[in-house]
């Protein structure tokens, strides 16, 4: 199949799928096995797209022109396939959980969670492969519009809160902020199409070229740099295959990968160096970083706490970005993927807890390896990787941004980034910890020789696939970075 | 026959109204409407398509040649709009069957369609002449049917309602004829393109200033601009259904061309930007409007009412449009003129279709909406994404024009304002979202209620439809307001 199909495959396989699981709805099996082919042939097709572009062949598409000038275009390069590659490949495990989970915790309107789901990962599709920032701004409005049923799937007044918070903060940043710098770019530069280099000519002035930066980091509200972060511990509302695929990896990563292809393709390393903003926007991003640990460190709902967490973590990745070396992009991009598998999998083991054992409050989970090993196992190398030690792949991603602090001269980011990574072994590491080495607590005894066993074999399968990954990506980053290195 | 196509245009609806009278079955009249209107838009295609080819067509009422008889004179402005109002009125029309039998006895739905017949005359009479006083008789003919059409409520408020209007639309209308008066006065004409011809060589002379004043105050007063607006929320939220969507479509948009008319036609773009403070007062008055009539729609219980407020909203959007007056602002205008018909229009049949099974359309009405009419509802998600400009929608081609030629005119503000402006938009939008699919149907109720009558759900689709069409398609739009705004500014560049 030429490349141009696989891509055209690779946007309309999910939808398709969408349609199929509409249509399968009462044969639940049938409905799972839509998503898992779909899944996979998914998968498979971006995969195939790997080779063609390492060999450094141009692969696009044309879906229709909108408006003079303004079409819905599409244009594989690597750091989008990188994340595509991401995306579809977690989509497979994040189904093989989901359904585990959900007839586990007996959920009501699963097709039509299912569906939604596939068609997330349609818009995600779409974003990764844009060829310009209106066919970009176009999908990341439908992510959004698609996962709020999926945010506020229990129905409840909680979840309707949630979801008024989630649509309102992305909307609403997008709307003002976003639209508004991809009007800016427009009459500036006259294209909207992402260039190496950057489109804006040398002679536009530093001040506006500073305005517009700022109205990108805070448009993309899906990279949650406070304060518009407030949208994704609201949205943990959600069911948590939800906030494991959406929350932890596909939306969240949209978001940074985002800003990561404004600033290389939009702006320019050159140009983005030379820009007032960047500066404070660094600080900014850095002030993330910390203050969301330190919040993450003192929230005992679980859920909360990763998602603070994530909050922490998406900071590193802009932070990298505006760093503007090319070691901070390549740290920026691994950390796309490194933080994937790390929180993912983090996510399917909260979501095995709540199945297995009800629990959600971080202070009872005294003592649960002995019932639940392998959940908490996972758990644990999951943490390290989103800490950054080995033997996981995160090692990798901060070894990199670290490079890239240096190569930038900020010292002082470097130590920041060393305090946070502190911090994140403080949020984290207890929980595992004691989950093995501590005795249950003693209220809780009573119930949990109730027999509190592992979660349905699906979702734990799930996570064990996940958990691997964490520690194969340290063994096989080449893959990763080869396309990141053709990529900046 | 082709070259009496001008005249066909509003003879065609002003003969048949009192045909109505004679054929009394009320399934017959609507299907004689029906064929009126459809063969209106005909007409109005052809027109256009002719204006497009050939240019402006002028076309001499009774032979009398044009100075000292009545001109009709269809360029590319009134050509499109007369478009919007024919096709607008034929999907409405279409839809109107069994939601006019449910809200009306029989001795007025006859009385209905013929009210329709007569304001769709007036209005398309108003667009297409090219004489100031004929623009006035068209004028009383169309506002003098719409109090009485708003008047055919099931709501006894919709009385009151009718009579708020006509006072209201009285004030108005008199104010353009005096208008008219001072200019016939000063220029001995009433044509408008002799009038363009004559009007510069008075200057500012006092009396045309203070011609334009009444005119432009007048022709405000039926665009519903802010805070000239008061009339607008009752009368749509308690005319019938069927006349609430036909006004929301076509009405408010023959005014605004009215406007355009009189601002760049007859006094001309260079002697209305410099005699008045126009420019800022338009920018001005239009962005109070939306935030204010916007914030106010939030807060309401009818969603009707809520709508109301809204299309006083956007129609804020197309006067900031006309203040910035450059050739990209107005063809974002006259884009928005043509979106927003089609926006309300579907919106309004949807909610016509709510209040066929339901009787009301309070927000609690909505409540489980999701389940039992979810094509209804899927259709008001659908107008109401359009409605705050999400791209693949014609809401946001619209948007997109309006805040390129914002920011094109250097005026940053304004197009943050207007982006602002639609985030509004989004909350009483999702409001209904909400209550459709979080709210469930209360357990007492009627358990029977299932979807709209295929007559309304089909017309609703097909102007919904057009929302997701016009905004993926956007050639023909785009390229015909293009050439409108060329046409109407492009002299000033």
């Amino acid at each position: 199949m030429s490349a141009v199909g696989l891509l055209q495959l690779s946007l309309l396989i999910p939808l398709l799928a969408a349609a199929g699981i509409a249509l399968t709805g009462k044969h639940q099996n049938l409905r799972e096995s839509v998503s898992l082919v779909a899944g996979t042939l998914l998968f498979a097709s971006v995969c195939n797209l790997y080779p063609v572009i390492m060999a450094g062949q141009a692969v696009e598409l044309l879906w229709l022109e909108v408006l003079p000038g303004l079409a819905l275009a599409f244009r594989v390069e690597p750091l989008g396939l990188l994340f595509a590659m991401v995306a579809s490949g977690l989509w497979i495990v994040t189904t093989l959980y989901a359904i585990g989970y959900m007839r586990g915790h007996g959920e009501q309107n699963q097709t039509r969670f299912f569906a939604f789901f596939a068609i997330s990962i349609a818009a995600v599709m779409g974003i990764a492969f844009a060829e310009n920032l209106f066919t970009l701004f176009v999908f990341y409005e439908i992510l959004t519009l698609c996962t709020y049923p999926l945010v506020t799937h229990a129905g409840t007044d909680k979840a309707r809160e949630g979801g008024r918070v989630y649509l309102g903060i992305l909307l609403g940043t997008s709307v003002a902020f976003f639209l508004v710098a991809i009007i800016a770019t427009w009459l500036l530069a006259g294209t909207l199409s992402f260039q190496r280099g950057g489109v804006f000519s040398g002679d536009t002035p530093a001040g506006l070229l500073s305005l517009l930066l700022v109205l990108y980091v805070f448009g993309v509200g899906k990279a949650a740099i406070m304060p518009f972060h407030r949208w994704l511990p609201a949205a943990m509302v959600a069911p948590t295959p939800v906030s494991a695929l959406l929350h932890a990896v596909a939306v969240v990563k949209a978001g940074v990968f985002v800003l990561l292809k404004v600033c290389l393709l939009i702006f320019g390393l050159e140009t983005l160096r030379e820009i007032p903003a960047t500066q404070w926007l660094l600080y900014l991003a850095g002030a993330s970083i910390l203050l969301a640990a330190i919040v993450a460190m003192r929230q005992e709902n679980l859920k909360k706490r990763l998602a603070y967490s994530t909050v922490s973590q998406l900071g590193y990745i802009t932070l990298g970005a505006l760093l503007a070396t090319s070691a901070g992009m390549t740290g920026s991009a691994m950390h796309i993927v490194m933080h994937a598998f790390g929180k993912i999998t983090l996510f399917f083991c909260a979501g095995a807890i709540l199945v297995a054992a009800h629990k959600t409050e971080v202070g009872q989970l005294r003592g649960l390896g002995r019932q639940m090993p392998i959940t908490m196992g996972a758990f644990l190398v999951a943490s390290l990787c989103i800490i950054g030690i080995p033997p996981t792949g995160g090692t990798w991603s901060k070894w990199y941004l670290l490079l890239g602090t240096l190569e930038a001269g900020e010292l002082w980011l470097m130590g920041l980034l060393m305090v946070s990574s502190l911090l994140s072994i403080a949020y984290l590491l207890p929980i595992p910890l004691r989950a093995f080495f501590s005795d249950a607590l003693p209220a809780d005894t009573g119930d949990a020789s109730v027999a509190v066993r592992e979660a349905p074999w699906p979702s734990l399968l799930a996570l064990g696939i996940t958990a691997t990954g964490c520690v194969l990506l340290l063994i096989y980053p080449d893959i990763i970075y080869q396309l990141i290195k053709a990529g900046i | 026959m082709l070259s009496h196509l001008p005249i066909l245009q509003v003879i065609l609806p002003l003969v048949a109204a009192p045909s109505c009278m004679l054929i009394r079955r009320s399934s017959l009249v609507w299907f004689f409407s029906l064929l009126v209107s459809a063969g209106a838009l005909v007409v109005s295609v052809l027109l256009l398509q002719q204006v497009i080819d050939s240019g402006p067509i002028s076309y001499r009422l009774g032979g009398w040649e044009a100075p000292w008889g009545i001109e009709y004179r269809i360029d590319l402005l009134n050509a499109w709009v007369l478009l919007v109002v024919t096709g607008l009125g034929t999907a409405v029309i279409a839809a109107a069957r069994q939601s006019v039998q449910r809200e009306m006895d029989d001795l007025r739905q006859t009385l209905f369609y013929t009210l329709y017949l007569l304001c769709f005359a007036g209005l398309l009479g108003i667009v297409a002449t090219g004489d100031v006083f004929n623009v006035f008789v068209f004028l009383e003919i169309s506002s003098l049917a719409t109090y009485a059409l708003i008047a055919l409520g099931r709501d006894r408020r919709s009385l009151w309602a009718a009579f708020q209007y006509l006072i209201m639309g009285t004030i108005g209308a008199t104010f353009i004829l005096i208008g008219i008066g001072f200019l016939y006065m000063m220029t001995g004409t009433l044509n408008m393109a002799d009038l363009a011809l004559r009007l510069p060589e008075l200057g500012s002379s006092s009396t045309v200033l203070a011609a334009f004043a009444f005119i432009v105050v007048g022709v405000c007063l039926k665009l519903a601009l802010f805070p000239l607006h008061m009339w607008l929320p009752n009368a749509y939220a308690f005319a019938p259904s069927i006349v609430t969507a036909f006004l929301a479509a076509t009405a408010t948009k023959v005014a605004l061309y009215l406007l355009v008319r009189f601002i760049v036609t007859v006094f001309g773009i260079d002697f209305s930007l410099t005699s008045l403070p126009l420019q800022s007062l338009f920018i001005g008055l239009g962005l109070v409007g939306v935030f204010v009539a916007s914030v106010v729609a939030i807060y309401q219980v009818d969603i009707k009412r809520m709508l109301a407020y809204s299309s006083v909203a956007q129609i804020g959007y197309m006067v900031v449009g006309i203040g910035i007056s450059s050739v990209v602002a107005m063809q974002a205008t006259l884009l928005h003129l043509f979106n927003h018909a089609l926006m309300k229009g579907g919106l309004f049949l949807a909610l016509a279709g709510l209040v066929y099974r339901l009787g009301s359309s309070r927000i609690d009405a909505f409540n489980g909406l999701g389940r039992t009419m979810p094509w209804t509802m899927a259709a008001i998600v659908i107008g109401g994404i359009s409605l705050i400009g999400m791209p693949l929608t014609v809401g946001f081609v619209s948007k997109w024009y309006l805040i390129t030629a914002a920011i094109e005119s250097d005026m940053w503000l304004v197009a943050l304002l207007v982006v602002l402006g639609s985030l509004i938009a989004a909350i009483y939008v999702w409001r209904l979202v909400e209550a459709g699919y979080f709210r469930q149907a209360p357990a007492g109720g009627d358990v029977t209620v299932g979807e709209a009558p295929l007559s309304l759900l089909v017309p609703t689709w097909i102007l919904i439809g057009a929302n997701i069409y016009f905004g993926i398609d956007t050639r023909l739009p785009v390229e015909v307001t293009g050439a409108v705004a060329q046409y109407l500014l492009g002299g000033i560049q």
